[in-house]
């Protein structure tokens, strides 16, 4: 049982987010940083899909009225668990009374808050994500407020100890290959939209990451019949300015698209802060598939680290 | 795209997304092809997601299972062997409360248009509409079949919020929102049909290929 004492700026529960509801207008909602979740997860021995808090830019205070283990994990908010610093990328025990303290993010967007038998809400349409913008699932489809008690999933008793992990560091680059309207766009568009920082604005939300920066182009007046898009679709409506879809992104849209996020880079859009700098890095599909190997041997070896650490009689998966 | 070709074009969306567009301009029998090549697709259980659009349809693939020129392939010679007519649609009707309180928007329709709001709502109530695909929010229809003479543009000022029920016209679609959202369309009326609710075993109250009337109330 958890008790928010200050939701921060914007908290809300998530899980890996719904599948299987896209062509019935329901947006995956779920983690904006999917890696991050998956791995604050695994390191108090939940299901890489428990439901966890997703914290946007720090501040959350939440008060422990049971004992249990806990780890943070994405945007380092020089937590403090009473007194005692929690690192990011670390499992901590909790005990009952305890206080949980974030600061402000100091780079990055979304810290991961997961709890050993994972956050109980129920579930709907198979998952256990807040949906914010069509107020589904969670916490009654909304974002945690002061007072709000959460009851925890019983998770097997289990001997653990501390440990941490290497987290991935965001790079503020992001990997795409060309939309699908990428050769509808003007020669110097392409050029500026491979080649130029773009910065995160202020309005960007878990729909989408709006980007501002040199106006891009097309070479001629393009409509578009609406059709299937998913997060990391970078659109461009007439403004000229691309946004970036995120997991509760439209699942249906009509403005041209001049590139995708490749799956293995998804999870960075957890961590793109309002005012930072980024830039988009061309690639085939052969490098996309690289990276995303090289993603799942990561995964991999965090799973042979948790399974060593692991007493041999506790049953890491909930 | 040439008007003369029946052949759809396929192309990637994302890495692990592929899109088949059929041909230009937009019709209800390329719907009706997309919508049995979405059950057929669904049927064999390779994609996560299938989506239907305007005349497209998206699918979302396992990239270490299938390349995206297998996928296209897959894609294209099931929209040649699928028939159209095999798919079964219902006839739905959802009343509207059209004008008044429920529609502030139905006189500047009238004055675009040049018809007299009861003839708007005549018009409105008594064409036959078909759901072409969801998205945009849950439980939102794209419709086809809006009278050309009813075609308004979207308010110039869109709205903070446009409510939940609102039946509505914008450009040359015709709609109803699930939820209320921030819009341009022009509100003539308001339904209580509950379009999406997730307690449902079936969330979505209309799907693709229904045959849907309003009916003054």
């Amino acid at each position: 049982m958890l008790e928010v004492i200050h939701p921060g700026i914007f908290s809300s529960i998530q899980d890996l987010g719904r599948v299987g509801y896209r062509q019935d207008g329901v947006s995956q909602a779920g983690a904006l940083d999917p890696l991050s979740l998956r791995l604050a997860n695994r390191l108090v021995g939940n299901s890489a899909g428990a439901a966890a808090i997703e914290v946007m830019l720090g501040q959350l205070q939440i008060k422990f009225n049971r004992s249990g283990w806990i780890a943070l994990t994405g945007a380092d908010c020089l937590a403090r668990l009473d007194d005692v610093p929690v690192y990011c990328g670390w499992r901590m025990p909790v005990r009952k009374g305890q206080i949980l303290q974030l600061k402000v993010a100091r780079s990055g967007l979304c810290t991961y808050l997961a709890v050993r038998g994972g956050i109980d809400v129920p579930t709907l349409m198979g998952s256990r994500s807040t949906d914010i913008q069509a107020g589904l699932g969670g916490l009654d489809g909304r974002a945690l407020k002061a007072g709000d008690r959460l009851a925890v999933r019983q998770a097997e008793k289990c001997h653990l100890e501390k440990l941490g992990i290497l987290l991935p560091t965001p790079l503020p680059q992001l990997r795409v290959l060309p939309g699908a309207d990428w050769s509808s766009f003007t020669a110097q568009a392409r050029e500026h939209f491979m080649a130029d920082g773009w910065q995160v604005t202020p309005t960007s939300n878990r729909m989408g990451f709006r980007l501002q920066g040199p106006v891009l182009q097309l070479q001629s007046p393009l409509e578009l019949p609406s059709s299937g898009v998913f997060p990391g679709v970078i659109q461009v409506p007439p403004s000229g300015q691309p946004i970036i879809l995120a997991a509760e992104g439209q699942s249906t849209g009509g403005y041209p698209r001049i590139g995708a996020v490749i799956r293995s880079d998804l999870w960075k859009l957890g961590q793109l802060r309002p005012g930072q700098t980024i830039y988009f890095t061309q690639v085939t599909a052969d490098e996309a598939a690289a990276a995303w190997q090289v993603q799942q041997r990561y995964l991999q070896r965090v799973e042979m680290l948790l399974a060593s650490q692991q007493d041999s009689v506790c049953d890491a998966l909930i | 795209m040439s008007q003369q070709s029946t052949t759809p074009c396929c192309y990637q969306v994302s890495e692990d997304a592929v899109t088949l567009q059929a041909p230009a301009p937009v019709a209800l029998h390329f719907q009706q092809q997309i919508w049995a090549l979405a059950e057929m697709l669904k049927a064999k259980g390779f994609y996560q997601a299938i989506v239907p659009g305007m005349n497209n349809l998206t699918v979302q693939f396992e990239p270490s299972q299938f390349s995206a020129e297998m996928v296209q392939e897959h894609l294209l010679s099931g929209w040649h062997s699928v028939q159209a007519e095999h798919f079964q649609s219902r006839e739905l009707e959802i009343p509207v409360r059209y004008g008044g309180d429920n529609g502030p928007d139905l006189r500047d329709v009238a004055t675009h248009t040049g018809l007299s709001e009861a003839e708007v709502i005549r018009l409105h109530s008594e064409s036959v509409y078909t759901v072409f695909f969801l998205g945009f929010q849950p439980g939102f229809a794209y419709l086809g079949g809006l009278p050309e003479s009813l075609h308004t543009p979207r308010r110039a000022t869109p709205r903070a919020a446009v409510p939940a029920g609102a039946v509505a016209i914008g450009g040359a679609q015709t709609g109803v929102y699930p939820k209320a959202a921030p819009g341009g369309w022009q509100i003539i009326g308001h339904t209580d049909v509950v379009l999406f609710d997730p307690r449902r075993d079936e969330p979505c109250f209309w799907r693709p290929g229904d045959q849907v009337r309003f009916i003054p109330c």
